[in-house]
């Protein structure tokens, strides 16, 4: 199998910040692959030092066999990049602002038109409108569509959607995987954990490292310790109960439920059930709802994230 | 004075022909923590501003805090707290400066700015950091002092404009409890967000679509009402009805 993207050891600091302390990680043709991590976890340096816009301390990237330092010019072509803050000309229509990039790379939208349509059709409507004038989740389609323009052989998108309503998001997602359906090669970036089931696999990055890479169905299984899932009476009291209890290793909000991880990593997570709703009985919660979960990548997250610090 | 810390009637807020708000009605009970979600040009926005006295409605009345949006908009600010994403804290002073600042601006004497610093920052756990540039700090202590700023004048309810976004899910969950801690202590708590499974972090929610109200209720009533598990099916649901086009 070819492989688009390999990266070795990447250091970037900034004065007194280290952005990226050391990060390797390959990416295969064809796949759609995400970085997940909150803010500051260096999502951004990642993404400029792959897209040929910064160069990196130390380590070395090399995209479709290309050095992102060394070969930056003729890199510069096959990549499609989407920063993470909107980048476009405000001033420029839609359909102006395509044109430019088009010609930047050579090429005239008439020509590239079957590429984007997928995309660009759903904005084309408004293609006379201002795009400083347009709604997020359009803003974000015209600048997709300006990142496939030059007709790109891999696409690094940082962030695309944040900031952008859950109906928008589904919507990026369906046409993300789409495009990768077509065979491009997607890096893309996010701090929402729920998209990393919308990727092949996931590298999980916090504070410059990556603290896992898998796909997203197996990080599951890495968690280790039992994982419960509880609901019933004032969530504030219930989780305020739990974390008095004396094998808890943590307790966290998730939705409509908390999730308690017990510390006893071999304790068989049926016996457990019983036993926390027994201990929550006895403490005033009478008919809470306790059941074993699998779980999801954000509890993985956070157990590493921990371990980590 | 009444028991609501938000009440709206049919407001309403037009730019030109366009009606951003369209005749909203809600009421949201003291020291409950309030989701009020929408898509991306919903017109939560607007709403907001109305609330927090810095816009007119067009029509209709809404009252926070007991005071009238139209006519009290001054006593409105004093009366509540907002900490956004965007804006909060300055980042070229340090936490000491920025809690003195916000203490000034809302009228506290010197004596209990001082009192309320020292026991803010040991709260929070940043006497270590509390005279370094909050420019350098770590993004989930700034969402803490941020919002512990937005509270220092012991307001009754606080808008809370996106708090989370982009915040790793520890700190983003940290961050929920500061939120469930001062609505114990009676503060409500107003809150739009893009993360949807802290809508149902919420005693009750509402969602927008295209300048209305579209549902409104409890995160259990909602699913139910619409036969779902999650309030992302809602939302999604929901939006889908508007126009994404705003």
């Amino acid at each position: 199998m070819k492989t688009d993207v390999v990266v070795r050891d990447l250091v970037r600091t900034f004065d007194d910040t280290t952005a990226l302390a050391g990060v390797s990680f390959e990416v295969a043709a064809g796949e759609l692959f995400g970085f997940i991590g909150p803010d500051g976890a260096g999502k951004t340096t990642l993404f400029r030092i792959l897209a040929t816009l910064m160069a990196p301390d130390r380590g070395s990237a090399e995209v479709l066999g290309y050095d992102v330092v060394d070969d930056m010019w003729a890199l510069r072509r096959r990549v499609g990049y989407m920063p993470g803050r909107f980048s476009l000309y405000p001033d420029l229509s839609v359909l102006e602002n395509l044109s430019f990039f088009a010609s930047v790379f050579g090429t005239t939208v008439a020509r590239q038109y079957d590429r984007i349509a997928p995309i660009y059709r759903q904005i084309e409507p408004f293609a006379a409108r201002r795009a400083g004038a347009l709604s997020g989740g359009m803003k974000q389609k015209l600048a997709l569509s300006c990142a496939l323009v030059h007709e790109p052989e891999i696409l690094f998108l940082d962030e695309p959607t944040t900031g952008v309503d859950a109906v928008s998001r589904r919507e990026f997602w369906d046409m993300l995987q789409g495009l990768r359906d077509d065979g491009l090669t997607i890096v893309v970036s996010t701090p929402y954990m729920d998209e990393a089931d919308r990727c092949d696999r996931v590298a999980l990055l916090d504070g410059g490292r990556i603290l896992r890479i898998d796909a997203p169905a197996a990080l599951g299984r890495t968690y280790g310790r039992p994982l419960l899932a509880v609901r019933g009476g004032d969530r504030y009291r219930l989780l305020k109960a739990l974390r008095e209890l004396p094998h808890t290793a943590s307790v966290y909000p998730f939705g409509a439920s908390l999730h308690y991880t017990d510390a006893r990593a071999d304790a068989a997570p049926e016996a457990l059930a019983v036993e926390l709703r027994d201990a929550l009985a006895a403490a005033g919660f009478a008919d809470a709802d306790v059941r074993p979960i699998e779980p999801d990548i954000e509890d993985v997250f956070m157990a590493l994230m921990g371990a980590a610090a | 004075m009444n028991d609501a810390a938000v009440r709206a009637r049919g407001l309403t807020r037009r730019f030109g022909d366009f009606t951003a708000v369209d005749a909203i009605t809600f009421e949201v009970a003291a020291g409950e923590v309030f989701g009020f979600l929408g898509a991306n040009g919903a017109g939560k926005t607007t709403a907001i501003r109305m609330l927090t006295g810095l816009l007119r409605p067009t029509s209709g009345e809404a009252s926070v805090a007991g005071h009238d949006v139209r006519t009290e908009p001054d006593a409105i600010k004093r009366s509540i707290g907002y900490m956004s994403q965007r804006f909060s804290l300055y980042e070229d002073l340090t936490p000491r400066e920025n809690i003195r600042l916000y203490g000034g601006i809302y009228g506290l004497p010197r004596s209990e700015i001082r009192r309320r610093t020292d026991h803010l920052l040991e709260r929070l756990g940043l006497v270590s950091a509390a005279d370094e540039l909050v420019a350098g700090l770590p993004l989930g202590w700034k969402q803490k002092l941020a919002f512990s700023v937005a509270l220092l004048h012991e307001p009754d309810i606080v808008f809370l404009d996106e708090p989370t976004g982009g915040v790793d899910p520890v700190t983003r969950r940290q961050f929920w409890e500061m939120i469930y801690e001062a609505a114990a202590s009676g503060t409500t708590a107003f809150v739009t967000t893009h993360y949807m499974d802290e809508a149902e972090y919420c005693d009750r929610l509402s969602i927008m679509v295209s300048g209305r109200i579209a549902a409104l209720g409890t995160p259990e009533e909602l699913k139910r009402e619409h036969g779902v598990d999650s309030i992302e099916d809602v939302f999604v649901r929901l939006a889908r009805g508007g126009p994404e086009d705003s």
